[in-house]
């Protein structure tokens, strides 16, 4: 079995984010980091190969983003993938959902995976549907947010919570499967994975490479289009206070309930 | 001029959800703002009674695929794409919650279309619509337009009212769709599964929310004890209901149910988006939780930062004392 993970470079999470005025596209500078969302699809790679119920030949992580990108990929490496696919290319800037997802599906096709896995979110972009638009190019069944997933021969057993409670979800590989945080938590990589991180292949592809059609990708290629960036409607801010001397805190919060008349 | 297509999910007793409703709601007003008209997809076994009545909410017509089954997502973006393509349908509109994301996400793919997630309101303008999108963490909302049509548009959960303003009944249609072959590929084993308890956090005027930060599955006796001082009750987040640490019924937020209390009290939750739609319009909202960065503190009234753990068992003696005396 071939498993692809989908990664993704994004902002760390104490840099402060910002939408770029000019460009309407999110300000991506500062420091970056591999989406902590993803890490668990990685991880739930790593639990197959290990699980022993099926043969895993290869984990592969597959990302799309600018050269810093490849940083990602090598976290992703010394979390347990063991070669790496960086789709990059000046052509892919400013694409939105549905040209990413396009375009992260020709990359996977050319790699020919039993399994894609990849976190249920960004940390950024907040999207939570792009394995969902991924699994229609690539014709596979899908299903997100799963927290729970058994490999059984050629199908996969998931549970998920969807609107009424928990589904169980049988599903035929090949497949696309979006995890939810709850499904693992991730380890951390040896220091010897890490050192050794840079050193595992790593293929960069142009969308030439993929056979990607330049205009169904970045802005031209974009079916949305961001018009305007307006602030959110003000909210009185709410008081917060450090907890410095506990029963000082505690007062305060018996006060503050007390004049809301809620004890 | 803009006619809108939206996807009504139900349950395995036939009931509509929530935010379908107000999907359909929404675009019915949207619909006549623009001069279009306002239509429904039900999938599976929905009686023709049933589907009429989506007409109550403005749904002039409903299309209806009783091959299709319901509850997973691919095979309604085969009955969706028909229906949009044969009809000439200009948007595709998701009340929120799971089905949606995916549904819409897969339209996209098959339609090459525009798609805008987490929505909270939409405008019509020039016979097109415009999606308002908080983005970073709602810290700004942007307009997003639509350069092709059909256009999706996916709400975010609550943020279309339900209302009542249709004629009553719609014209029932039946589709017939072929079914893609990667779309049979998955089947339901078992759905809707309730686990834990049934608890009743809805009617609370008091909720003590637990998060990951309470630390450990034990640890929600801190919650129990702070919310019996001030006789609320106890609800979760998704994260420690999918750990196993409380039962699915108290949990809150996009899956889970969304709650209004007059005092929300929440302990070790960060305060992401999908729990911050369950509880954000609370009367009051108290937070405590050692990460001064947490998104939650941009939205409570009262923010501690600090250690739970000191401060919880503390905070209810001192309560249980401001009762008795």
């Amino acid at each position: 079995m071939k498993i692809c993970c989908l990664v993704k470079e994004v902002p760390d999470a104490a840099v402060q984010k910002r939408l770029d005025p000019a460009t309407k596209r999110l300000d991506r500078s500062g420091e970056k980091t591999l989406n902590q969302f993803d890490t668990h699809g990685i991880e739930a790679a790593m639990q197959i190969r290990e699980g022993g119920a099926v043969e895993v030949d290869e984990i592969v992580a597959v990302t799309m983003g600018p050269d810093s990108a490849q940083r990602a990929l090598h976290k992703a490496v010394a979390l347990g993938a063991d070669r790496s696919v960086h789709l990059s290319d000046d052509a892919l800037a400013g694409s939105d959902v549905c040209a990413t997802g396009y375009a992260l599906a020709k990359v996977l096709e050319s790699e020919s995976p039993d399994l894609v896995l990849l976190g249920q979110q960004s940390d950024d972009g907040e999207c939570y549907t792009i394995g969902a638009v991924v699994a229609d190019h690539l014709k596979m069944p899908s299903l997100t947010q799963v927290i729970e997933m058994d490999v059984a021969g050629e199908k996969l057993r998931c549970e998920r919570q969807a609107e009424y409670g928990y589904d169980t979800v049988e599903i035929q590989l090949p497949a696309v499967i979006s995890v939810g945080d709850a499904i693992n938590e991730p380890r951390y990589p040896s220091l010897k994975a890490i050192m050794g991180a840079k050193k595992k292949p790593l293929d960069s592809k142009a969308t030439g490479d993929v056979g990607i059609e330049a205009d169904k990708v970045g802005e031209a290629g974009s079916q949305t289009q961001v018009l305007a960036i307006n602030p959110p409607p003000e909210k009185q801010a709410g008081e917060v206070f450090e907890d410095e001397d506990t029963n000082e805190t505690v007062e305060k919060i018996v006060a503050w309930l007390d004049e809301r008349k809620l004890i | 001029m803009a006619d809108i297509l939206v996807y009504a999910l139900h349950d395995d007793e036939g009931n509509f959800n929530k935010n379908s409703l107000g999907a359909i709601s929404e675009a019915a007003k949207l619909a006549s703002e623009t001069g279009g008209a306002a239509s429904a997809v039900v999938v599976g076994d929905v009686s023709d009674d049933a589907a009429a009545a989506l007409g109550k909410y403005g749904a002039t017509k409903v299309y209806r695929a009783k091959a299709c089954p319901e509850g997973l997502a691919q095979p309604i973006v085969d009955v969706m794409a028909k229906v949009i393509t044969d009809n000439g349908i200009g948007y595709a509109l998701f009340g929120g919650g799971l089905l949606g994301f995916e549904i819409g996400a897969g339209l996209t793919a098959r339609l090459g279309a525009g798609v805008t997630m987490e929505v909270t309101a939409v405008k019509a303008a020039d016979g097109k619509l415009v999606a308002e999108r908080p983005v970073l963490q709602d810290s700004a909302i942007v307009d997003v337009g639509y350069v092709s049509e059909p256009g999706i548009i996916i709400g975010r959960l609550n943020a279309f009212d339900v209302a009542e303003s249709g004629a009553g009944t719609a014209e029932v249609e039946d589709v017939e769709v072929e079914l893609s072959e990667w779309s049979t590929k998955a089947t339901m084993v078992t759905r809707g599964e309730a686990r834990g308890e049934d608890v009743n956090i809805e009617d609370a005027d008091i909720l003590v929310g637990g998060g990951r930060g309470l630390g450990e599955k034990d640890n929600f006796k801190l919650a129990e004890d702070l919310a019996g001082s001030l006789g609320g009750a106890v609800a979760a987040t998704r994260a420690v209901v999918d750990a196993g640490w409380y039962p699915y019924s108290t949990q809150i937020g996009q899956t889970g149910k969304t709650v209004a209390p007059k005092l929300y009290l929440a302990v070790g939750i960060s305060g992401a988006i999908q729990h911050k739609v369950g509880m954000q319009s609370s009367e009051n909202i108290l937070a405590i939780n050692k990460d001064q960065n947490a998104p939650i503190f941009e939205f409570c009234d009262l923010g501690v930062v600090g250690d739970l753990h000191k401060i919880m068992p503390k905070l209810t003696e001192a309560i249980k004392a401001k009762k008795g005396g």
